[in-house]
């Protein structure tokens, strides 16, 4: 008899179900599309070539899930850990850059500035692993964030004014203080704002570079980031939860104010004191659970949640190697050249047009291992920003990104264009659809400083409880917010439990 | 594009302007929801004698309404406000309020039923926004309808009378019931509301039709001593019926600066009319928590003040030493002959145990100050049987 009901089995809806499943539920998780994983999935979209469907590379996955669940006696290795950068230039003199290494001029400045920012991105880690404190009201948790904030004092008094200087400052300033080299400036500027509906210049988003750099380096694993998701669902079967694919939850089913359970959109109802959406928080609120449980404030707030999602994710099957100027494909490629060019690439999207000059990052899985292309031919899959949220006709929109993209990676590697046996461009609509994201947004709700920490996703429910007893949220759109990671999911898991008890 | 010249007129006139202008004598206009109302029409006291001897008409016309329709609607009001809508029946209206998440009261107002699925919701303060995002998910649609309705309140003992003799057969009406009955000047909604406690009916009609309505009633009902009335007499009937105002006995939640002046529906004395058993509605777990952990900080009570000095505005002390609360609405009941008053007092001192009001009176440039014993009695304070009696008395 299930007394756990989990919505969604991405990373977070899985690390979840995992935790609950050992402190004793009966868990049952639940998954709309044929196979476990959400943005952690690998899809064949031509004949013959298989891409990481969404995600293509992986931070550094939370250690508490890893150890809990084994994942690596379930199967997951790395293809490479401490993935390198490179920052193309259109004529060839490129930037190698691992960590605080970076070629060119500025060699010195960026060893400067990463250990500078991985300092602070240090300090403000154990953040991640909280549940948000609660600070009004009885039982308030200053005493907790005073802690966490002594632990930032440490740093220095120099250090921690330097720390609360730049922190809600812009990434566009940070790069142009600190470098010169517009390549690395550039490759700056588009890693602070990967995945968000932010450009450079947009303020608070130097903090999401932090957040970043907390996460560790980036990864490929084994079969990419999909062999997380197996792992994790070889680890769930142990642990004998019941994943249900196929699965579509249609309604959070309420009596009064409390969740009793679910109904799929094949009208089966599934009964459980304890239900968890993993899926977008806006989704949860607004079209599982609807206004009636919920108080207008809250619901009105639950519509509110932004999420409006800028990344764009381009696949194509190659017929042969591309050549982009001699750059190692064996590293992750970014297309970023100066600041202003992804300050220039967010700012079409505001009223929904396509930038002409698209920045990317590109991975070409099958240059690591085996198995994503015929032998001799390549995949490339790379996340393209910034894509207009709200285009007008997003057919149109599609074509117009998926040819500035070709456009641009022409510039960078002549001749690729005559490799494409297929494309695929998936719009953030593309994305919100396939894989349930709210608004297409890689973190399920934008995370940003207003929608952070205890503001995540809605100052009501940053616990990862609702207003609904019995539901609870364990999805990117709470604390700490995406990439696959499973913390989120790990912590409602933790505060599930504690509020149990 | 909207023609921005609003600001050139902060307040409109309303449909009866052309009628009550020239009556207002003495020019004592005050604002109200940005409308033009007169305050006294000459002599208050004789305004006030007619509320309670005679017949009275006030112009309503810029209080707030707004139709909600559609077939949720019904659903979509339960949750809203704390009574419950669903059990009132077409041709039926009742008082009820609604409060934000935190269980504090935004407003307070009549709603109507007009039919299954449409409804009218008259209150003090504008709501829109809040109604509009009660409404998201329902099949319903809001409109405010403030401009499209007016309004004219017929108050006092010989009200029904002059209704009847204007041709307008009322006599049936219930206490909390309306229709819509034929009349010379056309068909026009008739509710047995009011704001005084005593016999009455609110008229609501099409803006076209206010003149001919006030001249027809006004022609008729002057054998029955009808005569206009300001909102001065009618704030001293109120408080003889023990009614609150928005905005003068609480604050509007959602208005409040301070964020310990929202005040609870529990705390305003407004309690009897939740129903827990209805369902979820905005504030319910609020309430609840309220109510089952005794966190209630505030009472909303009855005064009865030794003398014959208006309170208004004054302080409330617990054995003459610490400060327990402030009078809200005060003043010397012509019909009471007593000193009454409304008040917020803290919680633990509703029963108004060694309570004492000071009273600072102006007298000729020098305040007088008094101290004196309070007692909380019961609301309200003039209820005279006439108010609910069917059909009522003829004259």
């Amino acid at each position: 008899m299930t007394d756990a009901i989990i919505i969604g089995a991405g990373t977070n809806g899985m690390a979840c179900a995992y935790r609950l499943a050992k402190a004793g539920h009966k868990v049952t998780l639940l998954e709309a599309s044929p196979t476990p994983g959400g943005g952690a999935a690998r899809a064949e979209f031509a004949p013959g070539y298989t891409v990481p469907a969404l995600a293509h590379l992986t931070p550094t996955l939370d250690p508490r899930v890893v150890t809990a669940m084994d994942l690596a006696r379930h199967g997951l290795g790395y293809a490479t850990t401490d993935l390198a950068t490179t920052a193309l230039s259109a004529d060839g003199n490129h930037r190698r850059v691992q960590g605080g290494m970076a070629d060119g001029p500025d060699a010195a400045a960026w060893a400067a500035l990463t250990d500078r920012l991985t300092r602070y991105a240090n300090a403000l880690a154990p953040f991640r692993a909280m549940t948000p404190p609660v600070l009004a009201g009885k039982g308030n948790e200053w005493g907790k964030l005073a802690r966490l904030a002594y632990g930032l004092r440490t740093m220095g008094k120099a250090q921690f004014r330097d720390f609360l200087r730049v922190i809600l400052t812009n990434a566009a300033d940070v790069a142009e203080d600190e470098l010169t080299d517009d390549l690395l400036r550039g490759l700056f500027a588009f890693d602070a704002t990967l995945g968000a509906w932010a450009g450079p210049r947009s303020p608070n988003t130097l903090i999401l570079m932090l957040n970043r750099l907390s996460l560790g380096p980036l990864s490929l694993p084994r079969g990419g980031p999909a062999a997380v998701a197996d792992a994790m669902a070889g680890a769930l079967i142990a642990a004998g939860v019941a994943v249900r694919s196929n699965a579509r939850v249609a309604r959070i089913d309420t009596v009064g104010h409390c969740a009793t359970g679910v109904t799929l959109d094949t009208g089966e109802t599934l009964a459980a004191p304890l239900i968890v959406s993993a899926i977008g928080p806006r989704t949860t609120f607004r079209s599982l659970v609807g206004p009636r449980p919920l108080d207008t404030g809250f619901h009105a707030a639950a519509g509110h949640i932004r999420a409006r999602g800028a990344a764009a994710k381009l696949h194509l099957a190659l017929t042969g190697t591309p050549d982009f100027r001699g750059a190692d494909l064996r590293t992750r490629l970014v297309i970023a050249p100066s600041v202003n060019t992804v300050e220039n690439a967010f700012n079409p999207g505001k009223y929904g047009g396509v930038p002409t000059h698209p920045v990317m990052e590109i991975v070409i899985p099958s240059a690591h291992e085996q198995g994503y292309a015929p032998e001799g031919h390549h995949v490339l899959s790379a996340i393209v920003q910034f894509a207009p949220h709200a285009p007008a006709d997003v057919d149109t929109a599609r074509a117009a990104m998926l040819e500035n993209t070709l456009a641009t990676l022409e510039t960078h590697a002549p001749g690729l264009r005559s490799l494409i046996a297929h494309a695929e461009m998936l719009m953030p609509s593309d994305i919100e659809a396939r894989f349930g994201l709210d608004g297409g947004n890689w973190h399920g709700a934008e995370l940003s400083v207003e929608q952070m920490l205890f503001l995540r996703p809605l100052m009501q429910a940053a616990q990862y409880a609702t207003p609904i007893p019995g539901l609870w949220l364990a999805g990117a759109g709470s604390h700490p917010g995406g990439w696959i990671t499973g913390t989120p999911g790990w912590n409602a898991a933790g505060a599930i439990l504690k509020g149990a008890a | 594009m909207m023609d921005l010249t609003h600001f050139r007129t902060p307040l409109l006139p309303t449909p009866f302007h052309a009628r009550t202008a020239p009556l207002n004598l003495l020019h004592r206009w005050g604002a109200w929801a940005g409308h033009t109302v007169a305050l006294c029409f000459g002599d208050a006291a004789m305004e006030h004698t007619a509320i309670r001897n005679a017949a009275t008409l006030y112009d309503l016309s810029p209080m707030t309404k707004y139709r909600i329709t559609g077939p949720d609607a019904a659903d979509c009001l339960n949750r809203l406000t704390i009574r419950n809508a669903a059990k009132l029946t077409p041709g039926g209206v009742h008082y009820t309020a609604w409060t934000d998440d935190a269980g504090q009261i935004l407003d307070d107002g009549t709603l109507f039923r007009l039919g299954p699925q449409e409804f009218r919701l008259c209150c003090q303060e504008r709501h829109l926004p809040w109604l509009l995002d009660s409404a998201a998910g329902f099949d319903v649609t809001v409109r405010d309808e403030t401009a499209e309705v007016a309004a004219l309140s017929l108050q006092g003992p010989t009200s029904a009378t002059v209704l009847q003799v204007a041709g307008i057969d009322v006599l049936a009406l219930k206490p909390f019931r309306h229709a819509v009955f034929k009349t010379p000047v056309g068909d026009i909604r008739i509710s047995r509301t009011g704001f005084t406690g005593d016999l009455g009916y609110e008229l609501w009609l099409e803006p076209a039709q206010a003149l001919p309505l006030w001249d027809h009633l006004m022609e008729h009902g002057a054998p029955y001593g009808l005569r206009p009335v300001g909102g001065d007499a009618l704030d001293l009937a109120r408080i003889e019926a023990g009614f609150i105002i928005t905005n003068m006995d609480f604050i509007p939640a959602n208005q409040a600066v301070r964020e310990d002046r929202t005040r609870s529906p529990l705390e305003l004395g407004l309690g009897w009319m939740i129903d827990w058993d209805k369902g979820p509605f905005t504030g319910r777990r609020a309430l609840l928590a309220e109510r089952d952990g005794g966190l209630s900080r505030w009472a909303l009570v009855g005064l009865d003040i030794l003398g014959n000095v208006s309170a208004e505005g004054s302080i409330l002390y617990h054995a003459k030493k610490t400060e327990i609360g402030t009078v809200t609405a005060a003043a010397w009941s012509p019909a009471c002959k007593a000193s009454i008053a409304l008040a917020n007092i803290q919680w633990k001192h509703r029963e108004g145990r060694d309570l004492w009001v000071e009273i600072y009176a102006m007298r000729e440039l020098q305040y007088v100050k008094l101290m004196l014993p309070v007692r909380v009695v019961e609301r309200p304070f003039f209820a005279p049987a006439r108010r609910r009696a069917t059909p009522p008395e003829r004259f």
